[in-house]
């Protein structure tokens, strides 16, 4: 069982044609080993055990039929972030406000998934409504880092990123407003992508901060991620920021990718990105991944993203005011939860949401309604679009005059304890400052391990690339992994 | 311009969240803390600068005029707290 | 001269007569059972995305083009946030500062005079649902099927000073909403309702006076009588000195008198943002001229065509042009059988009058316009009277049947023949000696006498101009016996 769990999804997808294993036993060992972990690590709210199993009998049908020519994750174990929404799965956003609430219908990746032959092995925790960087702010607990269980794993898809650490699942959707699954990726030593804004469709994923929000996922490796992202990608008539544009074969990318292929890359490293307060470590393992890249033929050149400083600000006034009003559907009127105590309509509303939200989205809902309130839009929103005009234009400048991707630390430290930073947004919010300039120019970002602190517990480096550019990064994120050979899987449990 | 506690009541009121009276200081002042952070963003030059709402600067997407099927009334009626008569229950509206 | 003057702007909602709605794929279709016209998006659910109907669009475009407004090159959608339970995401989206349509305006007709109403802009938005009220239960019900249906909402300048002018400015728009075909122009069933901002100032005075929002009015008659009574009840308060508040008003019919709407729960601040769900809307040039050219023809442009080509007065004119689709049977009636005024008279009074007690509408007109035509062509070639022409046409509107054949079935032909008439003609002076003798002695009145009997004798079919000569010449002198070889 822990030999099939340990593989990497092209391990898995020969042994499902060369008839090694079946599809049934393949998720009957993921299955086994969530059973094992999931109290430990809590990393899945919901467990989809029969569907999962129907579901794996029927890629066995296929298999036998269609054999190599049956859909590339025919079979094959995705994790599923429980933001995402699930046809006849519960979908809790971690809330409980959502308590009860069924789909009737699937979000457009997860139904590419399906499409794909992937079996659905259940829902990831995750901070409730996407909103945070540790993953304790869940209505169904905290997530513990498999390197150090003391540890978060980083959030908002800490779930997603926890099961394809500890073999829960070899590839996890998760979503990204500002660093939600590069940040977890990156304390957990997995790969993770948030794809290009309007690469993967947002239908069915609950909307956090819709100009920012996208899904992407979390594998053990390039090649697997690679996979997966393509997987998913795509135009959807649903989603009007959708974008129609072709998608490439990411995973046939990096394989024909040749050894000298990172000759000549521009990599771009901003000064910003080097601040006094991150951990030395930090920096010295990104300096340090800087060399690899060097012996491997690429040219690292300093540039400057000057407005930098300002996106964590823009950040924290266009994501709340974006889930104060995404949020104001949860009412207690068509489903979810309702509050039982009250004594008139406006009541049944300010309770229903009071008991239903936890504090950090609250907080949120609050700061949003704030800054889009009379008299303080222009100060608060209108100023933060103009400086995420601004971020976008050094991104811009960036890529046409002086680099093709650049290279910055994923998260200013590695994993931090559960409870260190709980009780201080603004502390927790500055564990996106690496990560939310990305999603403000919606640009593509991939996260990857690079190598451990003395502690024992993964560093991560991230690449960014201009819009669409994500074979690009593929294949520098490849080569690199090529030289590194970090190994992200967590089998061995202390 | 400093955050009162009238208005942490009223934007509470604004996004429908009860809060009591106990609450609204530490609210206040964690709500504060966080303003204080993002008002830095008063020091950047931004005249003439256009805002962004979409970050590809796409324009028009439509759907043609077709109807699709409507949910059946067991799925809508599935999800609610309170659903009776075909329809969605709710305190009496005044 | 007038001691105050009002001064009244409206906001009028039309509801699109798309299939589906404005975000969502399921149907507009109204009077369905509650909450089975709904969708993931319509019921707000978590993770669904709009995507705007290229028709609602179009039908804008239609209106702000029938309007005179500029059509904007770039418009946007927002959000407008409050709760309530029949607005599902907690905000509706709707345009906000970059609206679809600024600029116009329309001429209205009152009394007589022509005068321009401007519109201030017309922007789409989503319709919400409907709550139903429980009396007996401490309970309201909530049908989501109307939520999401396309709405224009049209708002004009505060141009307009009587109750009858709003009056005139909503019946012109709904006339122009429905020849653009876009909306069904239905009141009493809510596609199409009125808000109306209604002050009133010292005549002369520049600065505008307290502004009071009446909501709801949903036909024209309460459209008119509210805004009757608020004027006279902000005059009566400015006479005694008092102050007007500004509040939203609801019009009570019973009472015949508008009171004041409770303030609402929540203080209203709709934190407008621009939707991120959807993309800027951005109309070129090109889809602005292609609808242009799509246009029908206007209710005031036929309005003068009437007059110019059919010499109709302004009477006829706005009777045959209120509805696009008398408009059209008009003209297709006159092109068969060129007597416009007839054919206009036959419309408005035999036609309408049937239609009227029957309680149809024009859609459902039993007689075709070419029948209508050649019954009055019939009526023009002497083949029948005026008045058998109203026998036949009571046949015509009960069966759809054409006039030709109800004349020839119940031999309803006009008598014409001399002879025939003044064989009769000479039998009835034979019979009224007496009635004869007055006549003969100067009571001609007497002639109405011998036309009625003329006329009972061949039960209407005798030509009565011929009758009348015929009477008057027999009548004249001793009978002789009429030769028509004589002649």
């Amino acid at each position: 069982m822990e030999r099939l769990i340990s593989l990497s999804v092209s391990e898995m997808r020969n042994g499902l044609l060369q008839k090694d294993f079946s599809a049934v036993e393949l998720t009957q060992a993921h299955l086994q080993r969530i059973r094992k972990t999931n109290e430990e690590f809590n990393s899945f709210i919901s467990i989809c055990e029969d569907a999962a199993l129907a579901q794996a009998a029927a890629a066995e049908t296929v298999l036998a039929a269609e054999q190599g020519a049956s859909p590339a994750l025919t079979g094959i174990p995705v994790a599923i972030k429980d933001l995402l929404l699930t046809k006849g799965i519960e979908t809790t956003c971690a809330s409980k406000i959502l308590t009860g609430f069924i789909p009737p219908y699937d979000c457009t990746a997860v139904a590419k998934l399906k499409e794909a032959g992937a079996v659905i092995i259940g829902k990831t925790n995750l901070d409730e409504f996407a909103m945070g960087s540790s993953n304790e702010y869940s209505a169904y607990g905290p997530v513990r880092n498999p390197w150090n269980k003391s540890c978060v794993p980083g959030g908002s898809s800490g779930g997603s990123a926890v099961a394809v650490c500890l073999g829960q699942s070899p590839l996890s959707l998760g979503t990204d407003t500002g660093g939600s699954i590069r940040q977890p990726a990156s304390l957990t030593g997995v790969c993770g992508m948030k794809p290009t804004y309007g690469r993967v469709s947002r239908y069915g994923a609950v909307a956090y901060a819709s100009s920012l929000d996208q899904i992407g996922g979390f594998a053990r490796s390039i090649e697997d991620l690679a996979l997966l992202i393509r997987t998913i990608s795509g135009k959807d008539p649903n989603d009007s920021t959708s974008m129609e544009v072709d998608v490439p074969d990411y995973l046939a990318e990096v394989r024909t990718a040749s050894k000298t292929q990172l000759q000549g890359l521009r990599i771009g490293v901003p000064k910003e990105y080097f601040i006094p307060g991150m951990q030395e470590e930090v920096e010295k393992s990104c300096l340090a991944s800087l060399d690899v890249f060097r012996h491997l033929g690429a040219e690292i050149v300093e540039i400057s993203l000057p407005h930098t400083e300002y996106a964590l600000a823009a950040y924290y006034i266009i994501t709340p005011a974006e889930a104060s009003s995404n949020l104001a559907r949860y009412d207690g009127v068509r489903y979810g939860f309702r509050s039982q105590d009250h004594d008139s309509l406006a009541e049944m509303f300010e309770r229903t949401r009071a008991q239903g939200f936890g504090a950090e989205v609250k907080r949120r809902i609050m700061i949003g309604s704030y800054v889009l309130s009379a008299g303080y839009y222009d100060a608060y929103y209108l100023k933060a679009q103009q400086v995420r005009t601004l971020i976008i234009n050094d991104f811009k400048q960036a890529f046409a005059n002086h680099c093709d991707v650049i290279l910055t630390p994923v998260s200013p430290t590695t994993a931090f304890k559960i409870g260190e930073k709980a009780d201080s947004p603004l502390t927790m919010y500055l564990a996106d400052i690496f990560t939310v300039p990305i999603n403000l120019a919606g640009l593509p970002g991939l996260s990857l391990p690079c190598g451990l602190d003395s502690a024992g517990l993964p560093v991560g480096i991230q690449l960014v690339g201009p819009p669409f550019a994500e074979p690009r990064l593929f294949i520098a994120a490849a080569a690199f992994a090529r030289e590194v050979a970090f190994d992200s899987r967590k089998m061995a449990l202390s | 311009m400093a955050l009162t506690e009238d208005d942490v009541r009223h934007v509470a009121k604004l996004s429908a969240l009860e809060c009591s009276d106990e609450e609204i200081p530490a609210l206040r002042a964690t709500l504060a803390e966080i303003l204080d952070y993002v008002h830095r963003l008063a020091s950047v030059n931004t005249e003439g600068i256009e805002p962004t709402s979409h970050v590809h600067g796409v324009v028009n997407a439509f759907r043609d005029d077709i109807i699709k099927d409507s949910l059946p009334l067991e799925e809508v009626a599935g999800n609610a707290p309170d659903f009776a008569a075909g329809s969605f229950r709710v305190p009496r509206i005044i | 001269m007038e001691k105050y003057e009002a001064v009244i702007g409206l906001e009028v909602h039309a509801q699109l007569l798309t299939d589906s709605k404005i975000f969502a794929t399921s149907s507009t279709a109204a009077g369905k059972e509650p909450n089975t016209l709904t969708d993931p998006v319509t019921l707000g659910l978590p993770g669904c995305l709009p995507v705007l109907n290229k028709r609602a669009v179009d039908f804008a475009i239609k209106l702000g083009l029938a309007t005179n407004c500029e059509i904007q090159r770039v418009s946007v959608f927002a959000r407008k946030h409050y709760f309530y339970p029949d607005l599902p995401k907690g905000y509706q989206i709707s345009q906000y500062d970059k609206p679809l349509c600024t600029r116009g305006g329309i001429d209205i007709r009152v009394g007589g005079q022509k005068k321009h109403i401007g519109i201030t802009r017309i922007h789409l938005e989503e319709d919400a649902g409907k709550n139903i009220h429980s009396d007996a239960a401490a309970v309201s019900l909530v049908d989501l099927n109307r939520a999401g249906v396309p709405l224009v909402e049209i708002v004009s300048e505060p141009d307009m000073r009587t109750a009858q002018e709003a009056g005139a400015y909503m019946r012109q728009l709904r006339q122009i909403l429905r020849y653009l075909g876009i909306c069904d122009g239905n009141m009493e069933e809510g596609s199409l309702r009125c808000d109306a901002n209604v002050s009133v100032r010292p005549a002369g005075e520049a600065k505008l006076g307290t502004k009071v929002e009446i909501k709801n009015l949903n036909s024209f008659r309460f459209v008119e009588k509210a805004l009757d009574y608020e004027i006279s009840r902000q005059t009566a308060l400015l006479d005694q000195a008092k102050e007007i508040v500004q509040e939203t008003r609801l019009w009570d019919d019973q009472k015949g008198a508008t009171r004041s709407m409770r303030s609402k729960e929540y203080a209203e601040d709709y934190r407008y943002f621009p939707d991120p769900d959807l993309l800027p809307l951005v109309v070129g040039h090109d889809w602005v001229e292609k609808t242009r050219e799509g246009l029908p023809e206007l209710p005031h442009q036929v309005f003068l065509r009437f007059k110019q080509m059919y010499g109709l007065d302004d009477y006829y004119a706005e009777l045959l042009t209120e509805e696009k689709i008398t408009a059209h049977y008009y003209d297709q009636a006159v092109a068969i059988h060129h007597s416009p005024a007839s054919i206009a008279n036959w419309i408005t009074t035999e036609l309408f009058g049937r239609l009227n007690k029957e309680g149809l509408d024009m859609s459902r007109c039993p007689v075709s316009p070419e029948n209508l035509a050649a019954l009055v062509t019939l009526i023009d070639e002497d083949v029948i009277s005026g008045k058998i022409a109203k026998t036949v046409f009571d046949e015509m509107f009960q069966t759809g049947a054409s006039p030709k054949a109800i004349v020839e079935a119940r031999k309803l032909k006009q008598i014409s023949d001399p002879a025939v008439i003044i064989e009769l003609i000479d039998e009835i002076i034979k019979n009224n000696p007496k009635q004869v003798e007055e006549y003969r002695q100067g009571k001609t009145k007497m002639l109405g006498f011998f036309v009625g009997q003329v006329m009972k004798e061949t039960e209407g079919k005798a030509n009565p101009a011929l009758v009348n000569s015929l009477l008057e010449e027999r009548l004249k002198g001793p009978v002789a016996k009429y030769s028509p070889c004589c002649e």
